[in-house]
């Protein structure tokens, strides 16, 4: 049996990816794409304990983030084709309207 | 090493290659790519975990569902301009340094608790054998409500995507 350890340990190496990929990317979608990732080891996590401790309720925690994350997707994309077709660009730092 | 531990290795090592390789591409096609394999690992390890309902949402949902909608904006949003320009942006290298500081705060954490993780006398707790029947039952029992707000949740994201991605509002 694979120690609990383990898991916790890809779930932060998959996080840590995640992080550095929404930070120093300027491609949106890319960015969009590591927030996928990110939720993606949370559920990991979850579901690693939810067999370290014999219950149910951390997979059903996971099936509510992936459903969050088909809503997020869906609406993030959505912000990303309309921003494309005003700005012509998917580059976060030529998003600019707000700067000073 | 016994087959779960070779198993175990086998998707970790493919879903952490697989993720980086996501982050570093200048494609963002071969990007999507890699999320998926990043996906699919992390399936493997899900099914490892005797999350066989899981297993199959993540695949039906991530794979099926998300990543063909992120394929076609990709499709409809490429520039091949945007192959040829810098693809890190101006704080890559401070912001780098800062998110590896986080991963290896996080991990001296769980190394300080790793006698804490398991519940006392936790040897002889198991999941239930049918586990998706375990999940309805849970779901439909004791989370009903916050089963409602999701599907409310679906509809306003549904109906918000539609009027985002709409011409003219």
């Amino acid at each position: 049996m694979v120690p609990l350890e383990a898991y916790l340990l890809l779930s932060l190496a998959l996080l840590t990816v995640g992080i550095v990929g929404v930070l120093t990317r300027r491609n949106v979608i890319i960015m969009l794409m590591s927030i996928e990732l990110i939720l993606n080891a949370v559920n990991i996590n979850l579901i690693a304990f939810s067999r370290s401790w014999g219950d149910v309720n951390g997979q059903i925690f996971a099936i509510f983030i992936i459903t969050d994350a088909a809503a997020e997707a869906a609406v993030g994309l959505g912000i990303i084709l309309a921003f494309f077709r005003n700005r012509e660009t998917v580059l976060s730092d030529e998003m600019d309207l707000l700067k000073w | 090493m016994t087959a779960d531990k070779i198993l175990f290795a086998f998707f970790a090592v493919l879903a952490i290659a697989s993720a980086i390789l996501m982050v570093t591409r200048r494609n963002i096609v071969h990007g999507a790519v890699f999320l998926i394999t990043t996906l699919l690992a992390t399936a493997g390890i899900f099914l490892q975990l005797q999350a066989e309902f899981l297993f199959v949402v993540q695949i039906i949902l991530y794979v099926g569902g998300i990543m063909v909608l992120f394929v076609f904006v990709i499709m409809l949003v490429n520039l091949d301009v945007s192959l040829h320009m810098v693809q890190f942006n101006r704080q890559r290298f401070v912001a780098a340094a800062l998110s590896l500081a986080l991963g290896a705060q996080v991990f001296f954490a769980l190394w300080a608790g790793r006698n804490s993780l398991r519940l006392p006398g936790g040897a002889s707790l198991r999941l239930p054998a049918k586990n998706s029947e375990a999940i309805g039952d849970a779901l439909f029992r004791h989370y009903m409500l916050p089963f409602e707000i999701a599907s409310i949740l679906l509809l306003v994201a549904m109906i918000g995507a539609v009027v985002m991605a709409k011409r003219r509002v």
